[in-house]
């Protein structure tokens, strides 16, 4: 039992975990993969456990791919969002996840806007916490849906050109990734404008880029992160008309890749912004299979973490 | 008849008249006196310990009147007496805040009636510390405050703020200033930098305080007053006053014992308890801090004692309001962070709570000069001990030192001759 490589109720951050645990995540993700292939898509591994969905911060594909996890998985299933909960009513965080709990809740899947929510809340409670996106900070199940892609594709991580553009300063997604990257060998570089980008990165080990045609020249993999129109708003960049010339990957900036690089992106997609929409539906993009991966990734975390529950 | 009492065999340390030396100390009635001729006079054996000038906090919220759920006037002087303060300036932002003799007034009532040690009140530089019209600072001043601040906020209108100056030196009342822009620091939670990035927190630059600092040393030097510059935490704004007051310039400044013992990596713990404004800072920024203390550009620490309670804080971090407190703990953390590793000598140490805050007041206080109210601070600066938050005597507990292990602390608090803390049998409250 003690060799087993996951006791952790919680995920709450790929910083967090070693090598081999993100290594075995992957590989159980792999085996649920195949699960969902089958005519039967259904185990009975969380069959008896209840799993809360508490979206504080509206989702869509994340809430949606947890659930249909959750059902694959024969979990019972409660969802939550903000505007339905007392939080609305003044309530606090752990007061309302104390009560969820006293309701004998399993898991929490949290999605918060809040850095750093997730960590708050572990250490206090006995059911174990998902975190499925916190603030500008983490979002383990994306990051681990995106290695499982490259993993996939390039049959290992160590050694491979990992370049993400655009707003890296209040992307979770790209911390997420980068810690999960960086610690299963893979060279990161981060590009974007220079007000997105944060110098600070080159301490954890990341090559910092400040144009485009740095970050996709020998690059295996391209992720390009979703530009919100809020930034332009709060002046970190003109407009999004020149982001999309300077930093989007379109027809122009797409000489720059190996032909075989893979084009990634965690979605919503803003077409013709940050990705032309020819390369979003070409060859070279995997945007659709992250998505099928994001499935099997969060069964595997799923029944990962309700097996470490006391 | 008066009451005479001798402190006979204690190290005494008083800055403010370079004194450090075995000698006795007299109080008749309250006041410090020559004991040389005095026959029959009680005398308190204190062999062991250092003898100091009443030790004072220029930076503490009461809470009183408005969020006594956190903090009151009773158990916040009480918490002071038991860090080792006999005098404490308290901040304006209650509710209804400091900005009218009225106020000033209910504070100083509740003080002398509840309170065990001097409560100093500061008044607000603006009315309802909006930083946009003066508050009436002559009716403040004849209501008896010390200084004026807008604590917490900062006037941005830098018009506003020198007329604010200006006025103030008719009164010869000291600017405490809360130095940040507050639009480069809109919506930031902890220090802008390293761990800010890592954890993806909006950070708080330092630039936003050092800004501010180099404004107020512009105008103080244009009025010619008196701008302390409250807790100051960044590398570059210590190095501005430094270049300041080497000009003449009448400028001084604090740093917070948290600020001095810990740095912004703590924040990976999203404990509520290490989120203050400023922030914690860099290592960078902490090292120079303590240079700051050793060469004299720091020549006060305060506590910035900001009492919160549990539900208050017990949210994510993002949403906990800042501040922690600090009264009990101070003596504890300053003497172990600053005397223990040769930062600073005891009377060096000693003076950033006694001749330090009484130059910036200008007020009678910090010195063991004959005449002079009788506030002592009793220390024992080998003592050890470990922080423990439920013994407090403040109301709130919201520390990041619950279990800190320290060397040195303070033993008793006299006020006015009186004794209102001890922890030793040789004297008793």
């Amino acid at each position: 039992m003690n060799d087993y490589p996951w006791n952790r109720k919680d995920l709450l951050c790929l910083y967090d975990l070693s090598p081999d645990e993100i290594e075995f995540i992957l590989d159980t993700a792999e085996e649920f993969k195949k699960v969902s292939q089958r005519k039967i898509k259904k185990v009975p591994a969380l069959r008896g456990k209840t799993v809360v969905n508490m979206f504080i911060e509206p989702s869509t594909r994340t809430r949606i791919s947890f659930e249909l996890a959750e059902q694959r998985l024969s979990a019972d299933i409660i969802n939550m969002s903000a505007e339905a909960s007392s939080l609305k009513k003044g309530e606090t965080l752990l007061d309302t996840v104390r009560n969820i709990e006293a309701l004998q809740a399993d898991l929490i899947v949290l999605r918060h806007s809040a850095t750093g929510a997730p960590n708050f809340l572990a250490p206090r409670v006995r059911c174990g916490i998902i975190n499925a996106g916190d603030g500008s900070h983490g979002h383990p199940t994306q990051a681990l849906l995106d290695i499982f892609t490259i993993r996939e594709k390039f049959g290992r991580i160590k050694g491979l050109n990992v370049s993400i553009v655009g707003d890296i300063l209040h992307s979770r997604v790209a911390r997420s990734d980068m810690w999960g990257l960086l610690k299963l060998g893979a060279n990161v570089t981060f590009a974007g404008p220079s007000t997105l980008v944060p110098r600070e990165f080159t301490r954890a080990g990341v090559r910092v880029c400040d144009n485009l045609k740095d970050a996709l020249v020998g690059a295996d993999v391209v992720n390009l992160l979703r530009i919100q129109h809020e930034r332009q708003r709060s002046g970190f960049f003109p407009s999004t008309g020149e982001y999309a010339k300077v930093f989007g990957l379109n027809r122009e900036s797409f000489k720059y890749i190996k032909p075989d690089a893979l084009i990634m992106h965690p979605g919503p997609i803003n077409r013709d912004v940050e990705l032309s929409s020819e390369l979003a539906d070409g060859p070279q993009s995997v945007i659709l299979e992250q998505v099928t991966n994001g499935l099997a990734v969060r069964m595997a975390v799923l029944f990962l973490v309700a097996g470490c529950l006391k | 008849m008066s009451k005479k009492i001798i402190y006979r065999g204690a190290r005494v340390v008083d800055p403010s008249r370079n004194i450090d030396k075995v000698m006795d100390i007299g109080v008749e009635d309250g006041v410090f006196a020559d004991p040389s001729s005095w026959k029959g006079a009680e005398i308190v054996d204190l062999s062991g310990y250092v003898l100091a000038p009443g030790f004072i906090d220029m930076h503490v919220h009461l809470r009183q009147p408005g969020k006594t759920d956190a903090e009151t006037i009773h158990t916040g002087t009480r918490a002071a007496a038991s860090g080792g303060f006999t005098a404490i300036v308290s901040m304006p932002n209650t509710s209804p805040c400091a900005d009218n003799p009225g106020t000033i007034h209910y504070i100083r009532t509740y003080a002398e009636s509840d309170g065990v040690v001097k409560v100093l009140p500061c008044g607000a530089m603006t009315k309802n510390l909006e930083g946009q019209e003066m508050s009436g600072i002559g009716g403040l001043k004849a209501a008896g405050v010390v200084a004026l601040s807008d604590d917490g906020r900062c006037i941005q209108n830098h018009e506003l703020m020198r007329h604010v100056i200006e006025y103030s030196r008719t009164f010869s009342l000291p600017i405490l200033d809360h130095c940040e822009d507050t639009i480069l620091a809109s919506g930031g939670v902890m220090n802008e930098g390293y761990w800010s990035v890592f954890l993806g927190m909006k950070g708080i630059s330092s630039a936003s305080e050092e800004l501010m600092v180099v404004r107020d040393i512009i105008l103080s030097r244009m009025a010619d007053w008196k701008v302390h510059i409250q807790h100051i935490s960044c590398r570059n704004a210590i190095e501005s006053v430094r270049r300041a007051r080497s000009e003449g310039i009448r400028i001084s400044a604090e740093a917070t014992p948290h600020h001095i013992a810990l740095t912004d990596e703590e924040i990976k713990r999203f404990d509520s308890n290490y989120k203050m404004n400023p922030p914690l800072r860099s290592e960078e920024d902490r090292k120079a801090i303590l240079e700051g203390l050793r060469d004299g550009t720091i020549t006060v620490i305060a506590t910035d004692h900001a009492p919160h309670t549990e539900t208050d804080k017990m949210v994510e971090f993002d949403y906990a309001p800042f501040g922690i407190i600090g009264l009990e703990t101070a003596v504890n953390i300053c003497f172990t962070e600053l005397y223990h590793t040769g930062i600073l000598t005891l009377p060096g140490l000693i003076s950033k709570f006694t001749k330090g805050p009484a130059d910036v007041l200008g007020l009678p206080l910090g010195s063991l000069e004959t005449g002079h109210a009788a506030d002592i601070t009793v220390l024992e600066p080998d003592g050890k001990g470990v922080v423990d938050s439920s013994k407090f005597y403040s109301k709130s507990r919201n520390t990041p030192f619950n279990g800190y292990e320290y060397t040195g602390r303070a033993v008793a608090t006299i006020v006015n001759g009186k004794c209102v803390f001890s922890r030793i049998s040789k004297l008793s409250a």
